[in-house]
């Protein structure tokens, strides 16, 4: 059938007005979508689902754990429980989870692109995620591994227990990540609209594109390393092998050249989302948007020098750990800065406590909180002390439970009307916000006082003095899930039945509102202008932008 | 719709520009840099194997020294001329699509791939030799040629480099054929020629590799 000209345009019109949920509802119109949104989207229900998963790991862990001896299940289900659960909530939940998910639904809208640069290979990122997924999945059901999510050798190239198939499903997840990485890279590059100056940058933009540099540049060498690996337990080879001549400590260098840089990667988006949060909830422009915007890059780039500080106890020289440790504060001096203007910002700001502001509180305060004991650990002499204890798990949940899955939480409650045109029961989501908040607190202070007591990290059992901080633990734990458990309820009843949101719920000046939510399948009928900064609120101008005809 | 019409660019064909560029000059730069992102992760992703290379080069000086010796060096040359030839093959691959000589880019394409595949042939015969004298990686060495400590993690080093390299080799292969199937369709021209570009680049990265790898195993 052939259509007239001025049908065509009629068509492409109601098409170009239809917002992106509506624009085809089958299953494959999903599944072979090269709509940034949709992909953003799919991203966002596989790392809630991989989060669900995790958790219920982790709580799985805690339950052991009430009991000193043997409890539940036997110490071999443990060390794969724990291992599990690490590889699930890194590698499926906390890398992909702002870059993939909200990265690649509000970059976009932020820039006035209508797309990524390269859609196609978007979508190829999506589906490596889930081959990678699966991979791992096998191995889990396979036997899973005992090794810890840190994979080292010559443990791992020796245990009994199926390492192979959860290190190439983490190969393969790499590559995902490089992919969506790289195709931020070139968006920011290429598809800025005009008027959007690179000092125009929306925060969180800066933020992704911060945590890109580290997905491109740190994760081919875990790609080598874990291939390595691989190879060893099939082979032989003994690369890192000491009855062959190989270095287990050159395995530790490599992995953590790719993991400690990774911690950014998990970290530099949420505190992208932070900056957004925080100038829309207090109507006031950045403090300080420049140092905000080049602490990220700053972040980036220190975090390539500090993986030593892992290694203080592996026979490092005292000098490397000298410097490994002075190089990794430098870190914290970035992130101060971050904190800083956050709170700047707040200073005097019209403050809408809405949900996503809780988040910004527990944020700030899990990550003052963590970084300050990183600094600590950063220190040599009382690394040695708390080196793989309970200590360092609390650390590190502060930072990567703490301060990401709260930014994730923000980001979530923030753009979810952005994403659906809903709106989300605020009472629930405080409700819910304090629940996590507190539980977390219950699950982990009583952690860095039993690592401080000495308990060591992935032990299956403990003396008994221990036994109720661990209990404490645990209960923080369970109020923790319910705190989850009930934002999964509410959302899931707001996606079908709540009511519509408006455009622009909350007067946000933020780029990504400049477009309808949800926004139209090209997102854009026109290109816009930039002719403002992000987050303008001296003015009464909609977000930032005149439109050109 | 066929591809002359409605397109914006002259002898681009019209499904190539995606709706979301601006220009053909943007999307052109996008990919240029989006290349040159994949082409430094494949820089870092051989970077592990150099660093294992300096680290185990310290540790066994000697032990690597004498099995470089024992390495084919002419086979090795051989290859190392092959492959910068081919790199000049695939440049003027490039050089006669921008040019619109269709037929001297196809036939400077398929020069490139032969040329690949004689890098292979040659590396085979090597692997081959390793084979027959048990020259093999960790466990498998049994060598009687050098009997000392780290004469086995040199060979590991050796399969994992070339190995990784001759996997380049093969994907680069399948690149540059794919571009040539492209070329004889007539996709390319002076207007429009990225996928020659992109394939070329990769190509000359394999080519890179194989000149860092060449002295550090044969040479020194």
């Amino acid at each position: 059938m052939r259509l007239s000209e001025a049908d065509s345009h009629a068509l492409a019109g109601a098409a170009a007005h239809r917002n992106y949920l509506e624009d085809g509802t089958t299953v494959m119109s999903w599944l072979n979508t090269r709509d940034h949104k949709r992909i953003g989207v799919m991203f966002l229900a596989s790392v809630i689902f991989f989060f669900l998963i995790g958790g219920i790991f982790a709580l799985a862990l805690r339950m052991k754990l009430l009991q000193p001896g043997p409890f539940l299940y036997d110490a071999l289900s443990y060390n794969r429980l724990f291992t599990l659960h690490g590889v699930v909530m890194i590698f499926l939940f906390l890398i992909p989870a702002i870059p993939a998910a909200f990265g690649n639904f509000v970059v976009p809208l932020m820039i006035g692109a209508r797309d990524v640069a390269f859609p196609r290979l978007n979508l190829a990122s999506f589906y490596m995620y889930w081959a990678g997924a699966l991979i791992a999945i096998y191995g889990m059901v396979h036997g899973g591994a005992d090794t810890g999510w840190t994979f080292y050798t010559p443990y791992s190239s020796t245990t009994p227990t199926d390492v192979a198939p959860i290190l190439l499903g983490a190969f393969v997840l790499g590559f995902s990540s490089i992919l969506t990485g790289l195709n931020f890279i070139v968006t920011t590059h290429t598809l800025r609209a005009p008027g959007l100056s690179w000092m125009r940058l929306p925060l969180f933009v800066w933020g992704i594109y911060a945590t890109s540099i580290i997905q491109i540049l740190a994760t081919p060498v875990l790609g080598i390393t874990l291939l390595i690996v691989t190879v060893e337990r099939i082979g032989g080879f003994g690369l890192f092998d000491p009855a062959r001549g190989g270095d287990p400590v050159l395995f530790q260098h490599m992995f953590w050249f790719y993991s400690h840089p990774a911690v950014y990667i998990m970290i530099l988006p949420g505190m992208g989302v932070i900056s957004e949060c925080v100038c829309a909830f207090s109507r006031k422009n950045p403090f300080g948007y420049k140092a905000i915007a080049l602490s990220s890059i700053g972040i980036a780039f220190v975090g390539f020098f500090t993986w030593g500080h892992h290694l203080f106890v592996a026979g490092q020289s005292t000098f490397n750990a000298g410097a490994f440790g002075i190089l990794s504060m430098l870190v914290g001096i970035f992130t101060a800065v971050k904190v800083f203007n956050w709170v700047g910002t707040m200073y005097r700001g019209a403050i809408a406590f809405k949900t996503p502001f809780a988040y910004i509180c527990g944020f700030l305060y899990f990550l003052v909180f963590g970084g300050m004991t990183g600094v600590a650990l950063a220190t040599t002499s009382l690394d040695i002390h708390w080196h793989d204890t309970y200590f360092v798990i609390a650390h590190f949940h502060f930072i990567m439970v703490g301060a990401s899955v709260m930014a994730f939480l923000a980001a979530l409650h923030y753009w979810f009307p952005k994403m659906f045109g809903k709106v989300y029961p605020e009472g629930w989501g405080l409700v819910a916000a304090s629940l996590i908040i507190l539980g977390f607190n219950a699950t982990f202070i009583p952690q860095f006082l039993l690592g401080n007591f000495g308990m060591p990290r992935r032990y299956y059992q403990y003396p008994e003095q221990f036994q109720a901080l661990n209990v404490a633990s645990t209960a923080g734990a369970t109020l923790l899930g319910f705190g989850f458990l009930i934002i999964l309820i509410y959302l899931a009843i707001a996606l079908k039945y709540g009511a519509k949101s408006e455009a622009n719920p909350w007067g946000s000046k933020g780029f990504e509102w400049m477009t309808d939510s949800p926004p139209t399948t090209h997102n854009f009928d026109q290109i816009p202008t930039i002719t403002q900064m992000p987050h303008d609120y001296r003015t009464h101008e909609p977000p930032g932008v005149t439109r050109v005809a | 719709m066929s591809p002359e019409s409605a397109s914006t660019y002259p002898g681009v064909p019209e499904e190539v520009v995606g709706h979301h560029f601006s220009s053909l000059e943007r999307q052109t730069e996008a990919m240029r840099l989006g290349m040159w992102l994949f082409l430094a992760t494949e820089v870092l992703l051989f970077a592990g194997l150099f660093c294992g290379y300096t680290v185990y080069r310290f540790e066994f000086p000697l032990a690597f020294e004498q099995s470089s010796r024992h390495l084919n060096i002419t086979l090795g040359t051989l290859n190392t001329v092959v492959l910068i030839t081919s790199s000049f093959t695939v440049a003027m691959a490039i050089h006669y699509t921008r040019t619109n000589q269709r037929k001297m880019a196809a036939v400077c394409l398929v020069i490139t791939i032969l040329f690949a595949l004689l890098f292979l042939g040659f590396k085979a015969i090597e692997y081959a030799e390793h084979f027959r004298e048990h020259a093999l990686p960790g466990k498998y060495y049994a060598s009687a040629e050098v009997r000392i400590p780290g004469a086995a993690m040199f060979y590991t080093l050796y399969f994992l480099m070339t190995g990784l390299h001759g996997l380049h080799v093969i994907a680069g292969m399948s690149v540059l054929g794919f571009v040539l199937w492209r070329t004889l369709q007539g996709r390319y021209s002076s207007n429009y020629y990225m996928g020659v570009e992109l394939g070329g680049l990769y190509w000359h990265l394999v080519d890179l590799v194989w000149i860092f790898l060449y002295p550090l195993l044969y040479l020194i």
